[in-house]
């Protein structure tokens, strides 16, 4: 059996160490290795994207990457999406717009849809559902995960940042979200 | 309470909160199965038969226990031999020894990917490569793979067994039942019909594609209890089922739910369970189990292909005179297909007095089929709705107003069973009829609208709800209902309106078997139906409950108690109203906590009914169909949570669109699953779809507390005649197989031009 | 999966002086979304995955007028449409890194693996065909260059012997009035592998109403990626007609041999070979009049 190998990577923004023997694909470290659980194993040959890390600022299937190549990457997981304070405008989003009903395909989802963001700040619906095409969803049709997408986009070119620490109750509903809301932190009953 | 069940004054129900479990999904947080992980914890991996038909001659394990990190290997000899028994599970029966046989092959394996043995070993990779080193001797068999096979005389037979009805007891048969319906005189029928459309459907073997493999973790204690975690729609399901095949008392074993990533009726019965718990008993150590994609795909539930022979005859009025049907389904390798649920679903939505329809149940060397989604209902619609739009083309009626005047509604009898009560059928088709997506022009080459009707029983079954009322005045509501697609919310939500809370201050929890009462599986349609009519009837409990301590607090009968707007209220001077919150930091003095509790056995469950309507442009050069525009318009009864009704409805569609288009099972001619992947198992992606209108009609369903009808299946039913309709109109040619993938219909479309080619100058001469 | 060594060489020598050591027993790894899934499948079992994506000359995009284009062979797809230069000169070759799989799948699939893993259904190969492309490769004994063509000899199989190792691509630059295109034919929109792709490359007398020269590459519908040299030769000093195309259409249908698979019939196969090629010359006439690649 080949000797673990240790590998360094900046992980959600922190320097890891961590031994893997070289089979182990990277989204076997995140999960087995490292007790980040949030990538998902959904067909382990690239097909369905709930494996969706980004790496160095790329989306990528984590399914399909040794954890080796992983030494001197930076890697960004669904778990360094929020900060202590907020939810990404993205989650925020998909809670709204009720993005998700079994939820085992968002992780993947948000981490695509932040790429997106990150490089095209006015997406049309279909430039959404293009960076989206590798990401499988069986529950939703899709339909409110591009909405969501879609607001997140607007929300964020209109300058209200961030979206609020996930407050439940009677958010807005998904007709009826807007960024206003956002700013002044309200429960919308 | 101030509501009634038409809706008006609820402050909560209709209302889109975020999902309480919404955090932890949308940060990673949430634990689905595969995310457990215990200390000192094997993994387990399946080997499978190569072979789709085949006797197991031998099974050597030596060399494969000798790997180092191998620390258990398990067969069907390790299985306590069962007795054949019937077993209920969500929708569908089940034979506990063919269930045993399905989860490890005994002396014959009957599909590719049949379990044939369990290795645990410290890691996946080990155990992985210990199934290499097992040496399995097979005398492969000929097989069947389709029902006009599995149905010819001298056809290999699956099950030595197996006996049907009709062919007597004495015949090894291929065939495990007929079902037949009747009604009228169908030869009179056909008689006074003006038109008479007749046409032959054949449809593929599909999988239910959740995103999440199939998952479980036993720990065996020493003491003969174990646990399971397991990602499943029905944790009792799996505990009785597991205890059957394991051979050991219900009560020992307690299941445990993880967040589920998907099921739609795939997740209702088990495979990995008992394995991880006997592995777990053998080794001393929690085992987890893991599916692949190629195992689920290979080796679960997929749901039957089927031939069909549908019918109809309608006067040149478009009255609807009488339908004869011949259904035959693939039940895989274990009978059980749903094609009993496509005879009474196949027609239901109309009132037609002449009826015969023959369904059979055929075993062929396929994975036993499970439930999907309304179960054997999406293959029937295909068939009788496309006849239903041919018919009303040749009538020359709108579709809309010919299902309209057809219409079951309350009184109409139904194909088996009592007359309908009050239904929605005919509002989701008027819901159509008036949506913008119907007024709307659709122009240009190659394009067509099409729509269908689908219908799906629901059902009702056993649930249990807890209802606490904590000291700060929040409630936490305890359920057994595995949280597939945002129930848990619903659940929640109901109890807040009865008790006049915040969705925020009301905590829904799913709990495993040992801490709330027996519940049946989410699935069915029936987590808001029947568990919301327990969370009601516990939240009214706990209210009663709560009104007594008021009424003691001042020294009056709970009678005189009045409950409205969140407020306990009573006659007298200065005796100020008191809210749950203010009576909850009381309870200690007026007799201690409150939980509010109730168990249903629900009846009177209402049927669903859905309307679909499609645009879709075909490439003429290719076979390429694309979906322009997609509207459902669906009865829900009450929507407690509109955001999450319209989830489903979306999402049943985009199954069906998919099932329509490019899903199937390719086999090759020794049986063997080609296309075991998501990249040749082809679903839609984002990029093939439209957004997706939903109309959500309530018409409360008779008897339920809140009206609520069950929302979560029938949308899958009408999407595959919708689109089979639409591409009729678009490009002028019926398609009779499905998926209409491009070559198909390119094929389709040329044989047609040919054809008109061929007329044309016949014509000519 | 089976117990594997990876190794990362940083050069050339060092890549070549690994494979040639360990033979069958290595398996060069750029993107990983062949081998990976094929190691898991335990259909190839290698001892050493040796990382070619650390050595710089696998990894650069080089264009010149003069010189024309080197690409390596280890550049993923998202730095092929990345890339300026490659989407103005060599738009088909770049359509078709950006058709291949997902967003996920181009962050990390390479040209060069996607040609070494010998699918007669890769995207790139057919764009590579029609540009005339060469393939350089190391081994032990020395360098050689293979055109494009015949790179592929089975399904899964090409001419690297033990110990050789596809570096590069050398592509000439674009002749005044030429453009290429790539059209594939898939069920969905994404994620599908060709049923049947065509890549077409086209330079246009000073007139642009004739094609001087034409190249026409096809994946999908033989046992490797087809050069069809008669339709492309039946292009040359044609007018731009539909008598032109048409001909053109019916020699790469002959030129094919499809079968019938999962992905589609050898009937259907042979009609979208028409319709792509079609289709496909007309996008990079197109693109050819109106002279992007001369600015």
């Amino acid at each position: 059996m080949a000797k673990k190998a240790v590998v360094e990577a900046t992980i959600n923004g922190e320097q890891t160490e961590f031994l893997c023997e070289p089979r182990q694909s990277l989204l076997e470290v995140l999960r087995d290795e490292l007790d980040l659980t949030g990538s998902k194993e959904g067909c382990l040959t690239g097909d369905c994207g709930a494996c969706t890390v980004i790496v160095d600022g790329r989306p990528l299937c984590s399914c399909l990457m040794l954890g080796v190549e992983a030494q001197g990457k930076t890697i960004q997981t669904v778990e360094g999406l929020a900060t202590p304070d907020s939810l990404h405008v993205l989650q925020q989003k998909f809670l709204e717009h009720a993005s998700l009903q079994c939820g085992i395909c968002t992780p993947g989802f948000l981490m695509s849809a932040k790429v997106l963001l990150d490089h095209n700040t006015r997406p049309t619906e279909a430039e959404i559902r293009y960076a989206l095409a590798g990401n499988l969803c069986r529950c939703t049709g899709y339909d409110k995960i591009v909405r969501a997408v879609t607001d997140a986009a607007q929300t964020l070119a209109s300058g209200t940042g961030k979206g609020s620490a996930g407050r439940l109750g009677s958010g807005p509903s998904a007709a009826e979200s807007t960024s206003q809301q956002f700013l002044q932190g309200q429960e919308v009953k | 309470m101030a509501a009634s069940a038409n809706g008006q004054g609820f402050k909560v129900i209709g209302s889109r909160p975020v999902r309480h479990d919404g955090v932890d999904k949308v940060t990673g947080r949430a634990k689905y199965g595969a995310d457990y992980s215990f200390p000192g914890m094997l993994f387990g991996k399946v080997l499978r038969s190569p072979y789709a038909h085949a006797n197991i001659k031998s099974i050597k394990t030596d060399k494969a226990a000798a790997l180092p990190g191998v620390k258990a290997i398990i067969t069907a000899h390790d299985l306590p031999a069962l007795p054949d028994k019937m077993e209920q599970t969500g929708e569908q029966a089940i034979n506990l020894n063919q269930l045993s046989a399905n989860i490890l092959a005994r002396d014959k394996v009957l599909y590719d990917g049949h379990a044939v043995a369990v290795v645990a070993a410290t890691s996946p990779h080990i155990a992985e490569e210990a199934l290499r080193l097992i040496d399995v001797d097979y005398d492969v068999l000929p097989l069947v793979m389709s029902v006009e096979d599995a149905m010819k005389p001298g056809a290999p037979i699956l099950l030595p067994g197996l006996r049907n009805k009709e062919e007597g007891p004495d015949k090894p048969t291929n065939v495990a039942t007929h079902i037949q319906f009747k009604r009228g005189d169908i030869a009179e029928g056909f008689k006074t019909a003006d038109y008479v459309v007749e046409r032959e459907f054949k449809t593929a073997m599909v999988h239910q594609g959740y995103i999440e493999p199939h998952n479980a973790v036993g720990v065996y204690n020493p003491d003969g209890h174990a646990t399971i975690y397991c990602s499943t729609q029905g944790t009792f399901a799996v505990r009785s089922l597991s205890a059957a095949v394991l051979g050991m008392p219900e009560g020992n074993i307690k299941v445990v739910p993880a967040e589920i990533g998907g099921g739609f009726g795939g997740k209702l019965t088990i495979y990995l369970e008992p394995l991880a718990v006997l592995l777990s008993k053998k080794t001393g150590r929690p085992v987890k189990l893991t599916m692949t994609r190629a195992e689920v795909l290979r080796a679960t539930g997929p749901t039957s292909g089927s031939t069909i022979r549908c019918k109809i005859g309608c006067t040149k009025d478009g009255k609807l005179t009488a339908a004869e049907v011949w259904m035959a389904y693939e039940a895989g390798a274990f009978p059980g297909s749903p094609v009993g649920a496509g005879a009474m679903t196949i027609v239901a939505p109309y009132n037609i007095p002449n009826l015969l329809i023959d369904a059979y149940d055929v075993v062929v060397n396929r994975p036993k089929t499970a439930a999907y989604r309304a179960p054997g209902a999406s293959n029937a619609a295909m068939a009788s709705e496309t006849v239903i739009d041919e018919l009303a083309d040749k009538s020359g009626i709108d579709p809309c107003d010919f299902r309209i005047m057809n219409g079951a509604k309350e009184g109409t009898a139904q194909t088996a069973g009592p007359p309908f009560r009050r239904i929605g059928f005919i509002e989701t088709v008027e819901a159509i009829k008036n949506s913008p997506h119907y007024k709307s022009k659709l122009e240009g080459a190659n394009r067509g609208r099409g729509m269908a009707s689908g219908f799906w029983f629901n059902v009702g079954l056993q649930s249990s709800a807890i209802v606490n009322i904590h000291t700060d005045g929040t409630a936490s509501v305890v359920i057994g209902s595995v949280d597939i697609g945002g129930t848990r919310a619903a659940q929640a939500m109901i109890a807040a309106e009865v008790l006049g809370l915040d969705v925020i201050d009301v905590r829904p929890l799913v709990t495993d078997t040992d801490s709330i009462g027996h519940t049946d599986v989410t699935g069915g349609s029936r987590t808001c139906f029947a568990t919301g009519w327990a969370v009601h009837d516990a939240a009214q409990d706990a209210l009663r409950q709560l009104k007594e301590r008021a009424a003691k607090l001042w020294e009056k009968k709970p009678e005189e108690v009045a409950f409205s707007n969140g407020q306990f209220s009573t006659d007298g001077n200065g005796v100020k109203p008191m809210t749950v919150k203010e009576l909850a930091g009381r309870l200690a003095r007026t007799g201690g906590p409150i939980a509010g509790r109730a168990t249903v056995n629900a009846r009177s469950v209402g049927p669903a009914f859905a309307t679909t309507l499609v645009d879709v442009e075909v490439d003429p050069d290719t076979g390429k169909v694309s979906i322009l525009r997609a509207t459902v318009a669906q009865d829900a009864g009450k929507a407690i949570h509109p955001s999450y009704v319209e989830g489903q409805m979306q999402g049943g569609t985009a199954q069906g669109i998919g099932w329509a288009l490019n899903e199937e099972y390719f086999y090759d001619d020794r049986g063997i699953l080609r296309n075991s992947g998501l990249l040749d198992y082809r679903m839609p992606t984002c990029l093939d779809l439209p957004l997706i209108e939903t109309c959500i009609v309530e018409v409360p369903t008779p008897g339920h507390p809140l009206g609520v009808r069950g929302v979560g299946e029938v949308s899958i039913v009408p999407p595959l005649a919708a689109v089979a309709n639409a591409i009729a109109h678009a490009v002028g040619v019926r398609m009779g197989e499905l998926p209409m993938s491009p070559p198909r219909l390119l094929k389709a479309m040329l044989g047609k031009k040919n054809g008109a080619e061929t007329q044309a100058a016949a014509a000519g001469r | 999966m089976h117990a594997i060594n990876y190794e990362s060489p940083k050069t050339i020598d060092e890549a070549v002086k690994l494979l040639a050591t360990h033979g069958e027993q290595a398996r060069p790894l750029c993107g990983g979304t062949d081998l990976i899934i094929q190691l898991r499948a335990g259909v190839r079992r290698p001892e050493y995955v040796v990382d070619v994506k650390n050595i710089r000359e696998l990894r650069r995009i080089e264009f010149s007028m003069q010189q024309g284009l080197r690409l390596g062979a280890a550049v993923p797809c998202i730095e092929i449409y990345e890339n300026g230069d490659m989407r103005k000169y060599y738009p088909g070759l770049t359509e078709a890194a950006h058709l291949i799989g997902s967003l996920q799948i181009q962050s990390r699939a390479s040209v060069g693996g996607n040609l070494c893993n010998g699918s007669p259904a890769a995207d790139t190969t057919p764009a590579l065909i029609a540009l005339a492309a060469k393939c350089r490769v190391v081994g032990p004994g020395g360098e050689r260059m293979v055109p494009i063509e015949d790179f592929c000899t089975a399904p899964g199989r090409t001419v690297l012997q033990p110990g050789e190792l596809l570096v590069e691509f050398q592509v000439p630059s674009p002749a005044r009035n030429s453009c290429d295109a790539y059209l594939r034919f898939i069920p969905r929109n994404e994620m599908d592998i060709a049923v049947v792709g065509v890549g077409a490359s086209v330079t246009l007398d000073l007139g642009d109403e004739k094609i001087s020269q034409a190249r026409i590459g096809l994946a999908a519908v033989g046992p490797t990626p087809i050069f069809a040299r008669e339709a492309s030769q039946a292009l040359a000093g044609k007018r731009i007609n539909d008598e032109s195309i048409e001909r053109a259409a019916q020699l790469a249908i002959a030129a094919g041999s499809p079968i019938d698979d999962m992905r589609g019939t050898a009937e259907f196969r042979r009609h979208i070979t028409g319709v792509l090629t079609r289709r496909t010359l007309a996008k990079a006439i197109e693109r050819a009049r109106t002279g992007q690649t001369s600015r």
